[in-house]
């Protein structure tokens, strides 16, 4: 079993960030495991999210910033919706992601990748364009052969655009991401 | 008529167009109008808020406030990710301050709080199953066993979503037994299918998805009927990919819901679009009407033998 020193690492500020930036009450947590138990992504998590709490309960933020569970949560919304307390999980592993990207964490590096591929499209064009997602993605990882048993079925139905689906107040769009950049300075 | 400012979602102009003229076509057919809204922007998507939840409500909020000026009743999105977003930014800016902060992002702020819903929950609340099994006295999709997937966050979180039960929704259930379908009781209506971790984690989505259709399959459904372009491509076109993982080889047709009303009220095919599906849905039509023609043949037998009986009575 792993012992955690809490009186000599726990970081109280981390546990009022996370409470502030989420505006929950860590400490309602009682470790039922009832999030746990409903949580469909425990089998690929490095720290099932009721340990998520209880670290986080215990102010380890470096072990919470470079868990992949942060990375690999779907805010699927079982947590929050089957929590006796009535926490909004979901919305602290968001937080928690947040920090962990301010911070130059990133323990599922193709996640983030595709995710900042996503929004540097909707910035470029106001709507995503999903073949050019998908080109950029492949490109910036290196995964050329991933899901290609996928392109013979869904090319031939004619559904994905070679073109991007330009809106006329794509600038406007833009400008949202300009400005929220400008509140992070 | 009420008017309803229309959302489709990025994906309705791409990897499902189906379910966009679908929905289109069947609230046409069912007296719903749809103003679509004037050069809408992506909502964000999950994408938006794991990066920041400013971002994710002002990226949503333009919408919001493109909608203002149609003088709509609500806005209506077919897609429950473009639904979560924009309902989760009204509902953060109930709060004065945050609602402050986004509008210093947008060039036009948002003045008012539009209601925003599901074309789900307008369907079988301002329509109603009643209605529609009005219009169809001869139960079109009799015969057809069908598994009811509402996906993860159409009804989650009940506080901000406020529509049908949050463990077993029966909207969709509803509707389709309206139509004549046989709507089976699925465990796992509102289980997570993988979402968008498709891309870059397909093993997460082929081994959740793979759960789903297992499910279906063990129920004896003929099709799972779904209303979110998200888990209808992790269904469909990882089919593949989902039987890889769970160790079966799955032909199970995968529907958006308003294809099923769309095929029952007699929408045109070039609007239903199911030759745009992966998996071939005739699999589950040819098993619906071999299912209706042995009914017929059921109905048959019992009269004559009932004549029968009538006969050596006399």
């Amino acid at each position: 079993m792993e012992v955690v020193d809490i009186h000599a690492s726990c970081d109280h500020e981390f546990i009022a960030q996370v409470e502030a930036e989420s505006e929950q009450k860590v400490r309602l947590c009682y470790q039922c495991g009832n999030c746990t138990a409903g949580c469909p992504y425990t089998f690929a998590y490095d720290i099932p999210v009721s340990q998520v709490m209880r670290l986080l309960q215990a102010g380890q933020k470096e072990r919470l910033l470079s868990c992949k569970s942060i990375w690999l949560c779907a805010t699927c919304e079982s947590c929050t919706t089957r929590c006796p307390n009535e926490i909004d999980v979901a919305r602290i592993m968001d937080v928690l992601r947040h920090m962990a990207r301010r911070e130059g964490y990133v323990s599922e590096r193709n996640v983030k990748v595709f995710w900042d591929t996503f929004l540097d499209s909707v910035e470029k064009h106001g709507r995503v364009f999903e073949m050019g997602l998908l080109a950029t993605y492949v490109a910036k990882t290196g995964r050329f052969w991933t899901d290609m048993d996928l392109g013979p079925k869904i090319l031939p139905k004619g559904k994905l655009s070679f073109k991007p689906h330009e809106i006329q107040g794509k600038d406007k769009v833009a400008e949202i991401f300009k400005r929220f950049r400008e509140t992070q300075q | 008529m009420t008017k309803y400012a229309y959302y489709p979602g990025c994906s309705g102009l791409g990897t499902s167009q189906e379910y966009d003229s679908s929905t289109r076509a069947v609230c046409r057919a069912l007296g719903v109008e749809l103003v679509d809204i004037p050069d809408w922007s992506c909502c964000g998507s999950t994408p938006a808020h794991t990066v920041d939840h400013l971002l994710s409500s002002a990226l949503a909020a333009r919408n919001l406030a493109l909608a203002e000026n149609l003088d709509a009743t609500a806005l209506i999105t077919p897609c429950p990710s473009c639904l979560t977003n924009l309902k989760v930014a009204v509902h953060r800016m109930s709060d004065r301050e945050f609602r402050l902060q986004v509008n210093k992002l947008l060039d036009k702020p948002v003045d008012r709080s539009t209601p925003v819903k599901s074309v789900l929950q307008v369907l079988a609340e301002d329509v109603g199953p009643d209605a529609v099994a009005e219009m169809l006295p001869n139960k079109p999709l009799a015969g057809l066993k069908l598994a009811p997937y509402y996906g993860c966050i159409m009804n989650r979180p009940p506080e901000v979503m406020q529509f049908d039960d949050h463990e077993n929704p029966m909207a969709m259930d509803k509707l389709m037994a309206a139509l004549g379908a046989e709507v089976l009781p699925f465990p796992l209506k509102v289980e997570c299918c993988g979402a968008s971790y498709g891309v870059a984690r397909k093993d997460i989505v082929a081994k959740l998805s793979g759960k789903l259709l297992e499910a279906a399959e063990d129920l004896g459904a003929h099709a799972v009927v779904t209303a979110c372009p998200l888990c209808q491509m992790n269904l469909d076109l990882r089919q593949g990919q989902a039987g890889a993982s769970a160790g079966r080889k799955f032909q199970m047709p995968v529907f958006y819901y308003t294809q099923l009303l769309g095929l029952a009220l007699g929408v045109p095919q070039s609007k239903l679009g199911l030759s745009k599906l992966c998996v071939n849905p005739r699999l589950a039509l040819d098993a619906m009407h071999a299912a209706q023609a042995e009914q017929r043949e059921r109905e048959a037998k019992s009269e004559a033998d009932k004549q029968t009986l009538k006969a050596k009575a006399a």
